[in-house]
């Protein structure tokens, strides 16, 4: 794994980003000197990961955990609290949020949004979104900037003659393919990916997967596809990150991590998506179902001795309230933050390497 | 399986009327509903399965028109029944989860106020009685505070809390039927799958009739005993479940379900379905709806549609060369 | 459920109303333009010989106190009262729609201070303050569309901020930052085109209180001097004839008065339901 991607394209270390949450202490409690801490959200909480160049890292977790703060983070819409981010070796955390825009990193990280309806302005043509971004961050002559989002509709399967049109006029595989190809049109190095098949039917859902497969090829580019579906992760990525409350609890190889999760909490995600498997008489590839209850613990404040799974984790123990689990190795390429990571994987580890495994080491 | 179903349509057809021309939304569609039965209307957008949600809840556009056929709930064919008589029908007898809960919930009133109202309004609770309910609701939703989040209003709530407080609000009078519109779109995984978990466990529990109108094959196949699979507004196949996925018969069944990820299958090997839903504005749609983007076409396709029934008892697949 | 039966029974009804709101709004633009032209008599021209004369062929809405014909002062008054409440609510619509789109985008200081400016000023009663404004400027037509356009800032900038609020989160608005554009560029350019619509519909029911407030300062003497015909002084003249038996004096421009003040309103309500996605078939 190093091997292959040992100059990381994206390397991020100790993320860390609160928010600070209810009333600020007024002026009179600050000069009475009875001002209480402010409560801090912890949204993002010691998150460290690398991306390396062409390669595709998912990043799996359900809402609140955290993921969509952290995708804020690595585009710079937000401010990190701690922590840094280097791009292919340049520091890029520290750079304000606010003057991003200006800066010469901004064409190089780019986004697609998770509703493709909601990302277009509703009232901008699809010309009018696509050229937006080279307008602003790689300024070219009308005749070639209209070349250019010609070029960029057909690279995403978009039919010329829809560039006229206002989002409200596109199906929404059409408004999918305008975001991606506004994401491409300068060209990034790092596509975001945030969900973008959530609002789609499955039969296009298949065409903008193999759509962003293919561009990925073509372009190069290295992608953090984020999404709660397990299955449509595993289909795309290298290697898969799961968040629980702002911290990452498990990462190894996408198939890896599919076939023996080694945190509970990736067991349950893996268990929760409805299939029918056993039903279309596909090898049986049947979870034993683990259904976790319960809420998950606040994010306010956490208790940093504390796991934070604990409460909804069925393997739970007096240590998992006494001792923070941190990521460590169960495999190639495969950590887990947990005290008791599930049996199956190292037995199965041992026992026989995994083929796969071997293909991409 | 008991004589009466709780809910059966027969022969709907609806109409709308737009600007561009009349839209033939749904034509032909027939299907049952028994008591403890989850029944799931498979399809994807533009296939007619919200708009028969909405017919048999009484609760259709405007320019929409029933131009045919029958619903009958109870005895009563809910298409012909007065207004008042619907009105104490839908919410106590008959519930529905709608598919966008920030516009079915009312934005100015507090959600544990909402959950009151409709138990004050339809169920057996006094005044005080109702926001201690609400709150049990709330709880039973799996709304953590729920104490201090009855007291929210739904934009301070997320998508996900407020389709939890939608399902609040429909289950709160345990009624004989639910109508879910994809319920738990937009929801977590692991949230869809307890929310999912209770609506089949309070079915079972009470008998209630469930209708579960989805685009996850995957969801329908888990939760329901019977699946009917629509395409552009017709029916094009309806089996017991564990039938339909082990010999679909209609082509688009087949590539339905070979275009949805699976842990088994690479991306590459996935199904695209080629072509679009036919224009349905059009004065002359093909007696198949799916024939022009079917690759078992024959010539008799473009003459009649026929309603085969298929090998096993309450199935039908409306195809000439079935698989 | 109920929310969605009524709107499906509104909007059936809606088209005529707002059909006739338009058709009406038409009418009085119409005179508004051309009826100086169409007076059948002068507006100040006095006669001495026909002095509070009833309706009838010669005089539509009969005569006053003064022998002027009442039909031609209404008309020529549209003009006037028109064309206050209009500049009122372009000056209300470039002060409120860019103090309350600052305020819903950026939050923070922005917001408070423009939230504190409109509650100072709705804190007043605000026909006392236009009074006070106009009473301290003078009372010249510029005044009046000034006090008039500040005290219908506040509701205006709230509309506009609530709007902007809304949608400071939006995805098209992250898009945007991505594409390299600038906080006031997407004020401008992104979130200033999306709320226009709902701003303008704002406008048409501000052109209903404008007119009002107009009309009323004139009416307690603040406003308009006579003998200029405007509605409110119209009113205010006819007022003392009303115990005497001479009501046409002061009916007619109050039923001017209030089909324009109607008229605003009830087009403000139709272009609502026109713009207002949500309520689109």
């Amino acid at each position: 794994m190093k091997d292959l991607f040992n100059k990381p394209l994206l390397d991020a270390q100790a993320l860390y980003k609160h928010f600070a949450v209810g009333r600020k202490p007024s002026l009179l409690d600050r000069l009475r000197g009875t001002a209480k801490p402010v409560s801090m959200l912890h949204a993002v909480d010691d998150v460290t990961f690398t991306i390396g160049k062409g390669e595709t890292l998912g990043l799996v977790g359900e809402s609140g955990c955290g993921k969509s703060t952290l995708v804020r983070l690595l585009t710079r819409l937000l401010d990190l609290t701690d922590g840094s981010i280097h791009l292919d070796g340049e520091e890029i955390g520290h750079l304000p949020a606010k003057g991003f825009g200006r800066s010469p990193y901004r064409p190089r990280i780019q986004m697609v949004f998770q509703d493709a309806g909601d990302s277009l302005n509703p009232r901008f043509t699809a010309f009018t979104a696509i050229a937006d971004p080279i307008r602003r961050l790689k300024p070219i002559p009308r005749e070639a900037l209209k070349a250019r989002v010609e070029e960029l509709a057909g690279m995403c399967g978009l039919p010329v003659e829809l560039l006229g049109r206002f989002p409200h006029q596109l199906s929404g595989g059409q408004k999918a393919r305008v975001g991606i190809a506004r994401a491409i049109a300068v060209e990034p190095d790092l596509l975001i990916l945030d969900e973008p098949t959530a609002a789609l039917d499955v039969s296009v859902q298949v065409v903008i997967l193999q759509l962003l497969e293919d561009l990925k090829q073509r372009l190069g580019m290295s992608y953090l596809f984020v999404s709660h579906d397990l299955n449509v992760v595993r289909l795309l990525c290298d290697r898969v990150m799961v968040m629980y409350l702002g911290r990452i609890v498990e990462s190894g190889p996408a198939e890896r991590v599919f076939r023996y999760p080694a945190h509970p909490y990736t067991k349950a995600l893996l268990s929760a998506i409805p299939h029918f498997d056993s039903l279309s008489g596909d090898a049986g590839h049947a979870t034993p179902r683990l259904r976790i209850s319960g809420e998950p613990r606040s994010p306010i404040d956490p208790d940093p001795k504390v796991c934070r799974f604990y409460g909804r984790c069925p393997n739970g123990t007096e240590a998992c309230s006494q001792a923070m689990p941190l990521l460590q190795g169960v495999g190639p390429g495969h950590s887990v933050a947990c005290h008791f990571p599930l049996a199956d994987t190292a037995a199965a580890d041992i026992a026989k390497p995994d083929p796969l495994i071997e293909d991409v080491a | 399986m008991s004589a009466v179903p709780v809910l059966s349509v027969d022969s709907l057809s609806v109409e709308f009327r737009t600007r561009s021309g009349i839209v033939k939304a749904l034509e032909n569609v027939s299907f049952a509903v028994n008591k403890g039965e989850m029944v799931a209307i498979v399809g994807e957008s533009g296939s007619g399965k919200s708009v028969t949600a909405f017919t048999v809840m009484g609760i259709l556009d405007a320019a929409g028109r029933v131009t045919r056929g029958t619903a009958t709930f109870g005895g009563l064919d809910l298409l012909q029944a007065p207004e008042a008589a619907l009105r104490d029908i839908r919410g106590r007898e008959m519930s529905m989860i709608f598919q966008n809960p920030r516009v079915a919930l009312n934005p100015i009133r507090r959600v544990g106020d909402q959950i009151a109202d409709v138990l004050l309004q339809h169920g057996n609770v006094t005044r005080r009685e109702a926001p201690k309910r609400a709150i049990e609701m709330l709880q039973k939703v799996r709304i953590p505070d729920p104490e201090r989040r009855a007291r929210a209003y739904p934009f301070e709530l997320s998508g996900g809390m407020c389709q939890r407080i939608m399902i609040a609000i429909a289950l709160a009078c345990s009624p004989k039927m639910l109508i879910a519109d994809e319920p738990t779109t937009g929801l977590d995984v692991t949230t869809q799958a307890a929310i999912m978990d209770l609506i089949a466990e309070l079915g079972k529990d009470q008998g209630m009739a469930t209708l579960l109108i989805t685009h996850d094959l995957g969801m329908a196949a888990e939760y329901c005993d019977h699946i009917v699979v629509m395409h552009a507004g017709h029916i094009v196949e309806a089996a017991p479940t564990a039938e339909l996925f082990a010999h679909p018969r209609h082509p688009y069944t087949a590539k339905l379900i070979a275009a949805t990820p699976k842990p088994t299958v690479s991306l590459m090997d996935l199904a695209a379905i080629p072509g679009n839903l036919p224009d349905l504005r059009a004065a002359e749609i093909a007696p198949c709806r799916y024939s022009a983007r079917c690759e078992r076409k024959q010539t008799r396709c473009d003459q009649a549609l026929p309603q085969v029934l298929g090998d096993v008892k309450n199935s039908v697949v409306a195809c000439w060369n079935p698989l | 459920m109920s929310e969605t039966l009524k709107h499906i029974r509104y909007v059936l009804t809606e088209n005529p109303v707002t059909l006739f709101a338009f058709s009406l709004f038409g009418f009085i633009l119409f005179c508004a333009l051309f009826g100086p032209y169409l007076a059948p008599y002068d507006p100040l021209a006095t006669n001495g010989a026909a002095t509070l004369q009833p309706p009838s062929g010669a005089h539509w809405f009969g005569t006053d106190a003064l022998g002027r014909d009442i039909f031609s002062r209404v008309l020529v008054a549209t003009r006037l009262d028109l064309g206050i409440a209009f500049f009122s609510v372009v000056l209300t619509f470039a002060i409120g729609a860019l103090a309350g789109i600052a305020a819903g985008f950026f939050g923070g200081w922005v917001d408070r201070v423009v939230g504190r400016l409109a509650d100072t000023i709705m804190a007043f009663p605000l026909f006392v303050l236009a009074m006070g404004i106009v009473a301290a400027l003078g009372n010249t037509v510029g005044n009046i569309v000034l006090a008039t356009a500040i005290i219908n800032t506040p509701l205006y900038a709230r509309v506009a901020r609530a709007e902007a609020n809304i949608r400071r989160n939006a995805g098209f608005v992250e898009a945007a930052r991505l594409s390299g554009n600038g906080e006031a560029r997407i004020l401008l350019m992104q979130i200033l085109p999306n709320i226009l619509p709902i701003l303008m519909v704002q406008c048409s029911l501000t052109m209903g209180y404008a007119i009002l407030n107009a009309a009323g300062l004139s009416f307690i003497g603040l406003g308009i001097a006579p003998p200029t015909p405007e509605w409110g002084i119209l009113v205010a003249e006819g007022a003392a004839y009303m115990i005497s038996g001479e009501w046409w004096v002061a009916l007619f421009p109050g039923l001017a008065l209030m089909t324009a003040v109607f008229c605003f309103n009830l087009l403000g309500d139709g272009l609502r339901d026109i713009v207002d996605p949500r309520r689109r078939t």
